[in-house]
């Protein structure tokens, strides 16, 4: 019987019903509604709609389900709709510092102006699992914590919620306002910013292009990258100096009016760090800075995101390169899951041509190496202090 | 399998025992190498004394003693004296520990070589040599181009003579209390799944050069609390404008020195 790996429309069609069919599940079991998985798996409606670059809970959480789950899937989903979409202005760098604040901390020192605010997060829970989540709601009367008064959770950042605390914090708070000991951080300054989905990144990169790229980049890929330099391949010992979660306006300066307007709010993750560095003896001996930003809740990444930035800096601050988080083009080159997944899955399509012509040229090695075996030894391994004998006639 | 790493960490002072670490209810990188040490010795009569930077207000230890109350159901206090059995992140208490108690310290690193060889294939053959020239180079060329030896926390040991060994991240303030120290220390280092310990007696030397000896740190101030000068002194930044204030960081200390009754 011959197959084949064609694919026939039938074929390709039949395949997409089967795949349905996998989304759909048991039919007996009542579909997801996109607004549950915005409200109930909000930490990967924010995964996606960070790395996909495109703040659009809703059209997230669609990806995610048309996705069945496959997080790297919806991201791609959401950045290919992202690309058709018309490129009407670039709002004002963000305002962190006047971040309506749900969660901070720092991790510098116990007491910091401004407080630390714990805010929801994983980190004391203990990892067992709770079985009253089987059944359909949490026990818990949490109504006296209702967001925004409309039982909206995360996925809507329209409204300051009552249990968010409007702290006044500075963008540069702790131990990063003391200018004695941590670098200054870099100006706005008045040049233009890159746009990494425009105009491709080029080697050695700027720091604009790797935070973009950083941000776009998947979590797991740098988290590792991360882990890696701060476990030897590339000292790097960090300190969170501030890790903000919370809402912050957008405000776009809209040429007809030719005045800022509020446009709405992002929520938002930033982390920044602060690492001791002894430098070459240029400067005096310093914290210098890592800097994450994230949409939505992500803490990992945006730490991740900082501790990269911060090893991507080490040419810069006369560190050696010699590690892989400490690279630009490597870990520029392959930080994106899109592309990496693209690549990689690539593998699946036919191959059967350059197969084929690999195969006919290996079948040839294989006879030439036979038959080099074939003769005494002596003769095919040239003496050392003989040069090569190159025979053309032959 | 974890008291036999103990027990061989215990004959062998200062080597890192392999052991296969589980996944605890913390994250790794968490304390999940003390938990599992304190959980594997704790027994029915223990007091556990849980602290974090030296406090035991922290959210971190406040989590893991809550743990052990409810898993374990043993009895935790936060005065140093009253405890059986120590976890600690970072520091050692201020008050001397006796031969009644064992402290179980939650290790990130328990490598020392790390900081310069990646590779623990290389690693453990300088372990295995004694060969620990290279640390001391390191040492050497602080000293030579930043006028000091830049390790301010997890500043190596020598213990009982023989091997080079992370005290895991404590200021290296609380070194000296290593060094003959009356209770038993057990590392714990999960996420790298290594436990080394320290003996009761054992000796514990900080590395030095004869001409450049070790030092620890010395603070100006005192504590804004109780007035203590011969602790570890945790800085509280007040205001952007650099106005600070200093308090001791082993909590239960403090409230000692302050003649506070705090809760068992």
């Amino acid at each position: 019987m011959i197959t084949s790996i064609k694919g026939g429309e039938a074929a390709i069609a039949a395949s997409h019903r089967l795949l349905a069919k996998r989304r759909r599940g048991n039919p007996a079991v009542a579909d997801i509604g996109v607004n549950q998985i915005r409200e109930q798996l909000s930490l990967a409606v924010d995964r996606v709609m960070s790395e996909g670059s495109l703040y659009d809970p809703a059209l997230a959480a669609l990806a995610i389900k048309q996705a069945e789950g496959d997080l790297t899937e919806a991201i791609y989903l959401l950045r290919a709709f992202r690309t058709t979409l018309a490129r009407f202005g670039y709002a004002e760098p963000i305002d962190t510092a006047a971040m309506v604040v749900r969660r901070r901390i720092a991790t510098t020192h116990k007491d910091v102006p401004g407080g630390q605010l714990l805010g929801p997060t994983y980190d004391y829970t203990h990892r067992i699992l709770d079985v009253a989540l089987l059944g359909e709601a949490g026990s818990d009367d949490l109504s006296d914590l209702v967001d925004g008064g409309d039982g909206t959770n995360e996925g809507d950042s329209s409204d300051p919620a009552p249990d968010a605390v409007a702290l006044a914090l500075t963008r540069d708070c702790g131990v990063l306002a003391r200018a004695d000991l941590v670098e200054e951080p870099r100006s706005d300054g008045e040049e233009k910013v890159a746009d990494i989905t425009r105009d491709p990144v080029v080697f050695p990169s700027r720091r604009d292009e790797r935070l973009q790229a950083l941000a776009r980049g998947d979590e797991g890929f740098l988290m590792g990258l991360c882990y890696s330099s701060m476990r030897g391949y590339g000292r790097n010992h960090p300190f969170v100096a501030e890790l903000r979660y919370g809402d912050a306006a957008v405000v776009l300066t809209i040429p007809e009016l030719d005045i800022p307007v509020g446009i709405g709010t992002l929520r938002v993750t930033e982390c920044q760090t602060v690492h001791l560095t002894t430098g070459d003896g240029s400067l005096p001996p310093r914290y210098t800075r890592g800097y994450g930003l994230v949409f939505g809740h992500g803490e990992r990444k945006a730490l991740s995101m900082a501790i990269v930035d911060r090893s991507l800096r080490s040419a810069e601050l006369g560190e050696r390169v010699a590690y892989p988080a400490q690279d630009d083009e490597f870990v520029l080159s392959h930080s994106d899951s899109v592309a990496a997944s693209g690549l990689v899955q690539h593998l699946k399509l036919p191959h059967y041509v350059d197969f084929q012509a690999e195969m006919q040229m290996l079948d040839q090695m294989r006879a030439e190496h036979a038959a080099r075996r074939e003769k005494p030894s002596s003769e095919t391994i040239p003496e050392l202090d003989r040069t090569p004998e190159v025979d053309c006639a032959d | 399998m974890i008291r036999r790493a103990i027990l061989k960490a215990v004959a062998v002072p200062g080597y890192q025992v392999p052991f296969g670490s589980r996944e605890m209810p913390l994250p790794p990188g968490w304390g999940t190498g003390g938990l599992q040490v304190t959980a594997s010795i704790l027994g029915r009569d223990d007091r556990l004394k849980v602290i974090d930077q030296g406090a035991d207000d922290t959210t971190n230890a406040v989590s893991i003693r809550d743990f052990f109350a409810k898993v374990a159901d043993v009895t935790t206090t936060e005065r140093t004296a009253e405890a059986t059995i120590i976890q600690t992140r970072h520091r050692i208490p201020e008050r001397a520990l006796t031969e009644d108690q064992i402290i179980v310290f939650q290790v990130p690193q328990p490598e020392p070589l790390r900081r310069f060889i990646p590779e623990e294939t290389v690693a453990r053959k300088i372990h295995a040599f004694a060969r620990y020239g290279i640390m001391y180079v390191r040492l050497y060329e602080d000293i030579s181009q930043l006028g000091q030896v830049a390790m301010s926390s997890d500043y190596p040991v020598i213990v009982n003579g023989r091997y080079l060994a992370s005290p895991s991240p404590i200021p290296k303030f609380d070194n000296p209390k290593l060094h003959r120290s009356r209770a038993l220390a057990i590392f714990g280092a999960g996420r790298e799944r290594r436990i080394h310990a320290i003996p009761p007696f054992t000796d514990v030397k900080s590395l030095d050069f004869a001409d450049y000896p070790f030092t620890v740190q010395r603070f100006e101030a005192c504590c804004s609390l109780c007035g203590a000068q011969d602790s570890y002194l945790d800085e509280i930044l007040l205001d952007d404008r650099g106005r600070r204030a200093f308090v001791c960081s082993d909590t239960a200390y403090c409230a000692e020195r302050r003649g506070e009754r705090t809760e068992a």
